[in-house]
């Protein structure tokens, strides 16, 4: 049974939609979307929203003060060795003989 | 006649990425870059990850500078919280410290190395415990979720315009599960193929998942747009 012969409805269109969304499938070349006012407007909001997600939250730089901390802490556990690490052995062991 | 024509291009925004991250612009990742691809990495690169792999603490000052920002960035957008996202950062470059002898370059470093960064945050997220759900369950399809949720009348559309502290307020309002897929693929620009291989979720999953969240923030826009023209 084709789906030429009838109509999708919108529910098994926006069921749909994530996958074809994903999968980058020209979703507005879609028949239903063509013939549907509602979908249309769905994806085109979906649309703006992912557009404006390019802008959200800008890339941030960490302060300077950061990679000494860290420079700290990697040198305490390089020295205590344990801190939650299994490989708390960085020298072997002595075998005395 | 498509008179109205809908843009389409939701899915990867290949243009949109820095994935190498190393040559991030300093004030935005999101550098329009050419594609580079996660499984050509920059020789140099590999040069500096071999020496950091083999325990040269320059290189991995080197490794740390290169990556620093988007890892930052990427706790930051998840805690919203300045202090705290220091905290998973220098938790996640520890981790870093620990584990780079394992890395087997089967994955792209900086895919690799979110994978961790996420791990930490998440685990941060779960000790605190709060109205968060776990990535676990929001991998688990939920039920109330049925396609008609979207309707709506199309005159409530967002019509193109958002205003962005809304929309980021909105993000922060997401569950966990959602606002990290939602910051991976639409904000930092990871496809889908990334992201399940940082999340353990299948492709078909991270494309759902995806979904789910704009269509929650849509929700939300849409009752913010709502109560503002009641008001
Ligand atoms: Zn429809």
């Amino acid at each position: 049974m084709s789906n030429k012969y009838r109509k999708m409805s919108c529910e098994e269109f926006q069921a749909q939609l994530a996958e074809m969304i994903g999968s980058g499938e020209n979703v507005s070349e879609n028949e239903h979307i063509r013939s549907c006012e509602l979908c249309r407007a769905l994806l085109a909001d979906l649309q703006t929203i992912a557009d404006a997600a390019r802008d959200l939250f800008p890339v941030e730089e960490p302060p300077e003060k950061l990679w000494e901390k860290i420079e700290t802490a990697i040198k305490s556990e390089s020295t205590n060795g344990t801190k939650g690490s299994s490989q708390h052995a960085p020298h072997p062991p002595k075998v005395n003989l | 006649m498509p008179e109205s024509p809908v843009p389409t291009q939701l899915k990867s925004q290949e243009s949109n990425n820095t994935r190498d991250g190393a040559s991030a612009s300093p004030s935005r990742g999101k550098a329009h870059a050419p594609f580079t691809s996660a499984a050509t990495p920059d020789p140099s690169d590999a040069m500096v990850l071999a020496r950091a792999q083999a325990g040269d603490h320059h290189a991995f000052a080197i490794l740390y500078s290169l990556h620093k920002r988007r890892i930052y960035s990427l706790c930051l957008r998840m805690v919203g919280n300045i202090a705290e996202a220091e905290d998973l950062t220098q938790e996640a470059f520890l981790q870093l410290h620990r584990k780079i002898g394992t890395f087997r370059g089967d994955s792209a470093f900086s895919t690799w190395l979110h994978r961790l960064a996420i791990n930490v945050v998440l685990m941060q997220l779960r000790k605190k415990g709060l109205s968060l759900i776990s990535l676990d369950e929001a991998m688990e399809p939920a039920p109330e979720e049925g396609p008609g949720r979207s309707f709506g009348a199309p005159d409530l559309t967002l019509a193109g315009a958002i205003d962005r502290l809304a929309l980021e307020r909105a993000v922060a309002d997401l569950p966990a599960g959602y606002r990290l897929i939602f910051i991976l693929h639409d904000v930092e620009g990871f496809e889908h193929n990334e992201i399940a291989a940082m999340l353990d979720c299948s492709i078909g999953n991270s494309k759902s998942q995806l979904h789910k969240a704009r269509l929650k923030l849509r929700e939300a826009l849409r009752s913010n747009a709502q109560q503002e023209a009641r008001s």
